[in-house]
């Protein structure tokens, strides 16, 4: 993989301060927008997949999500519109908002606004983000954030690279940041055998997380999820008529999956395995 | 012949000892009794009991039965004794060591005959399964003792044979019983037979001195044969040794009479659905006073619970094969209430409502009785938990929104056959099956006439005009026809209902209910979500209409997209709304038989699939014959936005205009919910406190994998109790037709909520 994104052209087209529309309002992209149990965040949650994002992860299975210029124009108004018609349901089931994508870091400004009405609703927020551009989250937008779903994909900076396009370190660096500053994070890792599955690089994960250190012992990650490669992205390539980039790849097997989470659990953090 | 004495102790006993309250004494008030004196149960699960060696031996006995009935339709039936209280000898599963006792004939799976409802139903369903009708029952039926059906027939007009011909109006209660009556079967128990008949005396002597109007007169006659139906009552439970005149005076007398009670109105009455009310919390008080008297152990209690639960699971009526087309899977909606809030707050949850629960597991999952749970956030979280739990380890539980119910119907309501609230005891509905709102569109493009058959049967109104079809044209011609079918179903139903009170009354449900009551005219609306969306799309796209040689509409091209039901976007989901409001105010404008209040529902069980079936393409692209969603439910795959999003698109129809039910059936895995059992329950809890919060009335919840569907297709054998929710009730998976059960698996199965 040679493509970096930073050449890409729908990046160069997105200056800071463009994202606004013609009365001065914030406008994000937005793929899409989900209503979800049991994922991104406890409870049921209001999810938006906001469009565009600068990695090209080979395992991705939303690569309809990449052009930032493919996504809905939405005014934060319209996005709270919609995540309050919802809000009872949030409530009730204990749940709350998170902004996916895509990454929604990309669009950091109108996160920012919209986490802020989210917050003055008084629900739960979450950002499901990769941290590449963990720089780009004010320390505002943060404090806003009630959890972080930070993806951690490895902790080799050569297989990072190989598997996003871009460099390790800023994620690490914000994952330090968060840690610091007493955010709440759950850190996700995708199992995919032959390419995320040598035992120094999951152990490397943990101890990345370790550093951030568990609830439980006094730090910030709250959780572990590891999520096992699955091939259900395959039909969205077809449709983009894109080439698959993992033809051969195959989903792991329960028992790799338990001995990814145990080293995890070794170190005292909570995991789960799906 | 002597009474059974269960136990020394029991005689002399006095029946109400402990009880405390005193309206209940001196009139017929079972919701104040049960308010004096239940107690609510706040804890968790951890107190229930399994079965018992007892308990398993005689429910296999019964399973070795069912691959036999499985195969050929039906076990056994009389064919020769139309069946009443009293025609049949006793019968047991195994009279040594039942508990509870009584059968619907002289044997288990055994079916009886019930003509009055309907000839050609019996001769129809005994030809099917290859017995002959005996030629003297024949003769009474069709030569001397006029049925339902044929009075019926005798009143239809030729527009209704027409609408019924043409399944624009389907499913009809004409041939059979109508069922949806909730006797108060706990009447039996708390006063004993004997105190029911002085009490129906007094009523009948009440109307002895005044003129004796049309309406006297029906009353005195239903009231002579209600006292009727109750000596029948009595005379039926001696013959299983029983003197059931007095009150219970233990928990097992109380399940037993109570039981004597449904038993007799099943001997009778072959209805589309007979429901059993809401009994849980009211065992409870018995048995909670015999275990503080040391007369029982948990084991035991859960024990007479589970024998109890065995007789309801194998009621049986004979139907015919294109019944079961309609409603398949031997449905008899033995629908049990349990849980919910009294109106003083506190919740009416106790041991017994986890102990009705517990039988799924103990005799493993089983669509009957029909176990509804009504829900409300301010139920006890232990209750909460183990409802969640045992939805995601059966499937088997349907649930309604207390919230919605209790203010509308009170605190002694229960739901008769899968959606629909009544006051027990004092309040009974004319069930009326549903009409086909999807063809009603197809009438009003083709100007009445149907889009198969090419029949004028609606009014016929002049040629659309314009190669795009216009909005508000296409609006303008569909309320014209709505009002014309509104029309023909309350008249319909008003000849059926006269009808029935006629020739196939229900002596004993009605002597368990108040004399005087309050009657609904149960109207109902399938293929909501296929309008809906037809109405979106030559809204919101452009749909040109496509004609045959004949000049009918009967396909149509779409350009562009539109938005459709089940995603919580208002501009599909406010024209579903619209729908039931202005359907529900054309019901009203038809007077009623017996001054019935009108009501509806948005339920369809698993007609959907036959409706579709007879619908030609619609404008939404819904192909010719494929089945409609069920229920209130969005068109399968239709719904992008995750189940929650269906649910707040259902939830918006509103319940003042459908106060019959609105059924939303929704299937999701086990992963979806969450990543182990307890991340599950406490989600699927969320989910019902998150529907209800937000107006949702009603929701079967399946949690399943489509795997497992597909397995259980290709090897029922191996799946006999696989049970699935289906709009409204529950069913074997294997008992579907084929059609169904593909019909099940291409619905929407939500992975992530």
């Amino acid at each position: 993989m040679t493509r970096t994104v930073l050449h890409r052209p729908d990046l160069a087209i997105m200056p800071v301060g463009a994202h606004t529309g013609p009365e001065g309002e914030l406008v994000a992209s937005v793929h899409s927008w989900d209503v979800v149990t049991a994922a991104d965040g406890p409870g049921t949650r209001f999810v938006t997949f906001f469009a565009g994002c600068h990695l090209r992860c080979l395992y991705c299975h939303n690569p309809d999500t990449w052009e930032g210029r493919n996504g809905q124009r939405v005014t934060v108004d319209d996005l709270v519109a919609k995540m309050l018609s919802f809000k009872a349901f949030i409530n009730a089931s204990g749940g709350g908002v998170t902004v996916s994508g895509g990454e929604p870091l990309l669009q950091e400004r109108f996160v920012e606004a919209y986490l802020r009405r989210c917050k003055q609703e008084g629900l739960h927020t979450a950002v499901d983000t990769a941290g590449f551009l963990g720089a780009r989250a004010t320390d505002r937008l943060l404090d806003d954030t009630d959890l972080v779903l930070l993806d951690v994909k490895s902790s080799n900076p050569r297989t990072y690279r190989r598997l996003t396009g871009v460099a390790l370190e800023p994620t690490i660096v914000f994952g330090d940041r968060l840690a610091a500053r007493g955010n709440r994070m759950r850190i996700r890792f995708v199992l995919v055998p032959g390419l995320t599955d040598d035992p120094d690089n999951i152990a490397g994960v943990a101890d990345f997380a370790a550093r951030w250190g568990s609830v439980e012992r006094g730090g910030v990650v709250e959780q572990v999820d590891i999520l096992g490669y699955h091939r259900l992205g395959l039909a969205k390539y077809e449709e983009l008529r894109l080439p698959y980039p993992l033809p051969d790849a195959v989903p792991p097997t329960t028992e790799q999956l338990a001995a990814a989470a145990a080293c995890f659990s070794d170190r005292g953090l909570r995991v789960t395995a799906s | 012949m002597s009474a059974i004495v269960l136990d020394a102790t029991v005689t002399g006993l006095d029946p109400w000892r402990g009880f405390t309250g005193d309206s209940w004494h001196t009139s017929i008030a079972v919701r104040d009794f049960i308010q004096a004196n239940y107690v609510p149960y706040t804890g968790d699960s951890s107190f229930l009991a399994g079965p018992t060696a007892r308990t398993s031996a005689v429910w296999a006995r019964l399973t070795a039965m069912f691959p036999v009935e499985r195969e050929r339709g039906i076990y056994d039936v009389d064919a020769v004794t139309p069946s009443t209280i009293t025609s049949h000898q006793p019968g047991y599963i195994d009279e040594d060591t039942e508990l509870i006792v009584g059968l619907q004939t002289d044997a288990p799976l055994r079916r009886a005959i019930i003509p009055n409802g309907g000839w050609r139903m019996v001769e129809g369903g005994l030809k099917a399964y290859g017995y002959a009708p005996d030629p003297a029952v024949a003769e009474i039926f069709t030569k001397y003792r006029k049925t339902h059906n044929a009075g019926v027939f005798d009143a239809y007009t030729p527009d209704i044979l027409a609408a019924r011909k043409s399944h624009i109006i389907t499913g009809l209660p004409d041939a059979y019983g109508r069922g949806r009556i909730i006797g108060d079967y706990r009447r039996v128990p708390l006063y004993g037979v004997g105190a029911l008949i002085t009490a129906k005396r007094a009523d009948l002597d009440a109307c002895s001195q005044v003129p004796m109007t049309e309406e006297i007169v029906r009353r005195r006659e239903e009231l002579s044969e209600q006292i009727r139906a109750l000596g029948e009552l009595k005379q039926m439970a001696a013959s299983y040794g029983y003197d059931i005149s007095g009150p219970a005076r233990t928990g097992r007398e109380a399940i037993q009479w109570l039981y004597f009670a449904y038993l007799a109105a099943v001997k009778e009455q072959n209805g589309a659905a007979m429901s059993l009310g809401r009994t849980s919390t009211f065992i409870d008080i018995y048995l909670q006073r015999d275990i503080a008297e040391g007369r029982l152990t948990e084991e035991e209690a859960q024990e007479l619970v589970d024998d109890f639960v065995i007789k309801l699971r194998i009621v049986r009526f004979l139907r015919t094969p294109e019944y079961d087309e309609l409603f398949s899977g031997d449905p008899t909606w033995v629908t049990e209430s349990i849980g919910g809030l009294g109106s003083d707050g506190r919740p009416l949850v106790t041991r017994t409502s986890f102990r009705y629960l517990q039988t799924l597991y103990n005799l493993g999952p089983a669509p009957e009785p029909n176990l509804t749970v009504f829900w409300s956030p301010d139920l006890p979280p232990g209750f909460k938990d183990f409802c969640a739990q045992v939805s995601i380890d059966t499937s088997a539980i349907q649930y309604e929104s207390d919230e919605l119910m209790r203010p509308r119907f009170g605190d002694d309501t229960a739901i008769a056959c899968c959606v629909s609230a009544m006051e027990v005891g004092k309040q009974m509905q004319f069930f009326g099956a549903r009409v086909n709102l999807a063809k009603t569109l197809l009438y009003a493009i083709n100007g009445g006439r149907d889009e198969n058959s090419g029949a004028q049967v609606g009014p016929a109104l002049p040629p659309l005009t314009g190669e795009v079809l216009d909005y508000e044209q296409v609006a303008q011609r569909f309320d014209t026809m709505m009002e014309w079918l509104a029309a023909t179903y309350v008249n319909a139903l008003n000849i059926i209902h006269y009808m029935h009170d006629r020739y196939a009354y229900e002596r004993i449900e009605m002597a368990l209910h108040d004399t005087d009551i309050l009657r609904t005219l149960a109207c109902g609306i399938a293929g909501l979500s296929v309008a809906a969306d037809s109405l979106s799309a030559i809204k919101h796209a452009k749909v040109r209409p496509i004609r045959d040689e004949r000049g009918l509409v009967v396909d149509y091209a779409v350009e562009g997209d539109f938005p459709t039901y089940g995603n919580n976007d208002d501009r599909a989901d406010s024209l579903a709304v619209d729908l039931v409001e202005s359907f529900m105010t054309k019901i009203r404008k038809h007077p009623t038989y017996r001054g019935a209040v009108h009501t509806q529902s948005v339920l369809t069980i698993t007609s959907n699939v036959v409706y579709g079936k007879h619908t030609g393409n619609t404008p939404d692209g819904r192909r010719s014959g494929e089945p409609f969603a069920p229920g209130a439910n969005p068109m399968n795959g239709r719904d992008r936005h995750g189940m929650v999003a269906a649910a707040l698109s259902v939830a918006k129809l509103p319940y003042e205009h459908s106060q019959d039910g609105i059924s939303l059936t929704t299937t999701v895995t086990p992963n979806g919910l969450g990543n182990n059992r307890g991340e599950q329950v406490t989600n699927l809890v969320g989910v019902l406190d998150g529907y209800t919060a937000t107006g949702g009335f009603h929701m079967n919840v399946n949690v399943l994998n489509r795997s497992t569907l597909q397995d259980a297709m290709a090897h029922p054998e191996n799946y006999p109790q696989l049970t699935i929710r289906v709009s409204g009730y529950a069913v074997n998976f294997v008992r579907l037709t084929k059609e169904q059960q593909l019909d099940v698996i291409s619905r929407t199965f939500h992975g992530a909520l």
